[in-house]
């Protein structure tokens, strides 16, 4: 078997380091993701409204957040803060507001499309059964939203987990950093270090979101 | 006498500055079965939304019983609950089983326990011949099979009156017949009903009178004999001449 350098992980506390880097990727993931999910929710809900500039101003939010990468955002926040506010805040608050912008927008898109998808015969069959409006909602519009919602936005998380490994960029010490620390640190002794090190990351990124998408797919296939 | 349960007087709607329906006057009476008829356009689903408070109109009035009819109005969802409508697409609400389809609007509108209703239900899916399916989705159904769940969603609220728009028209030709079925079966039970239909031979059995609708007015009205075999109006024969096909060979070719 080739020496992949898998030894470095048994050193000192190498393994647990990982499992600590992977830690804050998926902290910083959960905390902006149980705050993107309500906010998208009340964006994509004004995106299907009647206020026109509302809607503008929503759309261009959404395309600003599209269009620039995740990593320009990053250091736009924590680099333009201080310039800005004369504020610094730290690598991982940074990451989260930015995951939480991040999040907030795609999910808004995500409420609009499932909310438009619902078609209006059912709103009307709905209030001809005499359902109030709020009653419509309750029982008839916001149950279908939410099926057809939850597969897109679990892959959504999958993302924002995967997407983790940029903030490392702004000095947040998640997987991949500690990963080239503990390489940086056994280069003499373990030069294979890199091949194990990235192979067990693998591993980890894939542990953390394969059973995310298995759900996605379970729930999929339930409510279709 | 016979109570009047809808009253319809110089209904006037319009789309943008398009007149949809123009002066129209209809009284259903209780146990009566109106059949409607009339070309594509004319405004027929129109007037049925309208009498549902689905649609503002322009002018005129609406009432059911004492009270009427407004878009938009407080009072709408108390009346929707005594006017049961079924529509041309299949409106079932894809998330819930047959029969929680038909029980939602009972027990969270009407507040009636959820064990009556479910067994008045049970026994309506029985008379249209879907018990079994009492705990299936609607993707799992039929397209007849779901207007007759759809019918049997109306009428567990004990509506006044049901409104019928072409119920039978997105449908094969080999389930059309188990729909009708059932509804004539509720006319049989005297229900009062408005009906649009494009099955003439329906129209013929059901009705007790017979609408003749074109250019957003009533053209003529009457019994199902005179208005579809002795139409009086050239335009009602011209209308019902679509509906006779000529023998091939008697067809002149000019
Ligand atoms: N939301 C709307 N906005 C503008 N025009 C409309 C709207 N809904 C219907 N119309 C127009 O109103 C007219 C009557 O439509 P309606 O659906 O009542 O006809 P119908 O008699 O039911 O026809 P069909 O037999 O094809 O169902 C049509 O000319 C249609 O184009
Ligand atoms: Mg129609």
């Amino acid at each position: 078997m080739p020496d992949l350098g898998l030894d470095v992980l048994w050193k000192g506390s190498n393994l647990l380091r990982l499992l600590g880097g992977l830690g804050v990727a998926l902290r910083i993931s959960l905390i902006a993701v149980v705050i993107s999910i309500p906010l998208g929710l009340l964006l994509g809900t004004l995106m299907t409204g009647k206020n026109v500039i509302l809607k503008f101003i929503l759309k261009l939010y959404l395309e600003f957040i599209r269009i620039m990468p995740q990593l320009v955002l990053l250091f736009m926040v924590f680099f333009g803060s201080t310039r800005m506010f004369g504020w610094q805040p730290s690598g991982e608050l940074s990451a989260i507001i930015v995951f939480t912008l991040w999040g907030a927008a795609e999910m808004s898109d995500l409420v609009r499309g499932a909310l438009i998808s619902i078609p209006v015969h059912q709103y009307e069959s709905s209030e001809a059964l005499g359902l109030t409006k709020v009653q419509t909602y309750c029982y008839v519009v916001i149950p279908q939203t939410v099926r057809r919602l939850i597969p897109l936005s679990i892959n959504l998380i999958t993302r924002m987990i995967k997407t983790t490994s940029l903030i490392l960029m702004i000095g947040v010490v998640e997987m991949i950093k500690v990963a080239q620390q503990i390489i940086e640190a056994n280069r003499t002794t373990s030069p294979n270090a890199a091949f194990g090190i990235y192979l067990v990351i693998f591993l980890l990124y894939f542990l953390a979101c394969w059973p995310i998408s298995l759900l996605a797919k379970y729930l999929e296939r339930k409510w279709r | 006498m016979e109570e009047t349960i809808l009253t319809v007087k110089h209904l006037k709607k319009e789309y943008e500055d398009k007149t949809i329906l123009n002066d129209v006057d209809l009284a259903v009476k209780k146990g009566e079965v109106v059949v409607i008829i009339g070309p594509s356009g004319c405004g027929k689903s129109t007037l049925l939304r309208c009498m549902n408070g689905l649609e503002k109109t322009q002018s005129g009035s609406i009432k059911l019983r004492e009270e009427a009819i407004e878009a938009g109005s407080g009072n709408l969802v108390q009346i929707r609950q005594k006017i049961g409508m079924v529509f041309q697409n299949y409106e079932l609400f894809p998330h819930l089983t047959v029969l929680d389809n038909i029980l939602l609007a009972p027990t969270k509108v009407q507040k009636r326990d959820k064990k009556d209703v479910k067994a008045e239900a049970l026994k309506l899916l029985e008379r249209v011949g879907l018990k079994d399916k009492a705990g299936s989705y609607p993707r799992q159904l039929s397209g007849g099979q779901k207007q007759r769940v759809a019918i049997v969603r109306a009428l567990c609220m004990n509506p006044e009156i049901l409104l019928f728009d072409e119920v039978t028209a997105a449908l094969d030709p080999e389930m059309v017949r188990e729909v009708l079925d059932v509804m004539l079966e509720l006319a049989r039970q005297k229900r009062t009903m408005v009906i649009v239909t494009h099955e003439m031979q329906f129209a013929r059995a059901v009705a007790d009178r017979v609408l003749f609708i074109d250019q957003g007015k009533i053209m003529e009205e009457g019994t199902p004999e005179e208005v579809l075999e002795h139409p009086k109006k050239e335009r009602t024969q011209q209308f019902l001449n679509i509906f006779q096909f000529e023998k091939v060979q008697e067809r002149k070719i000019s």
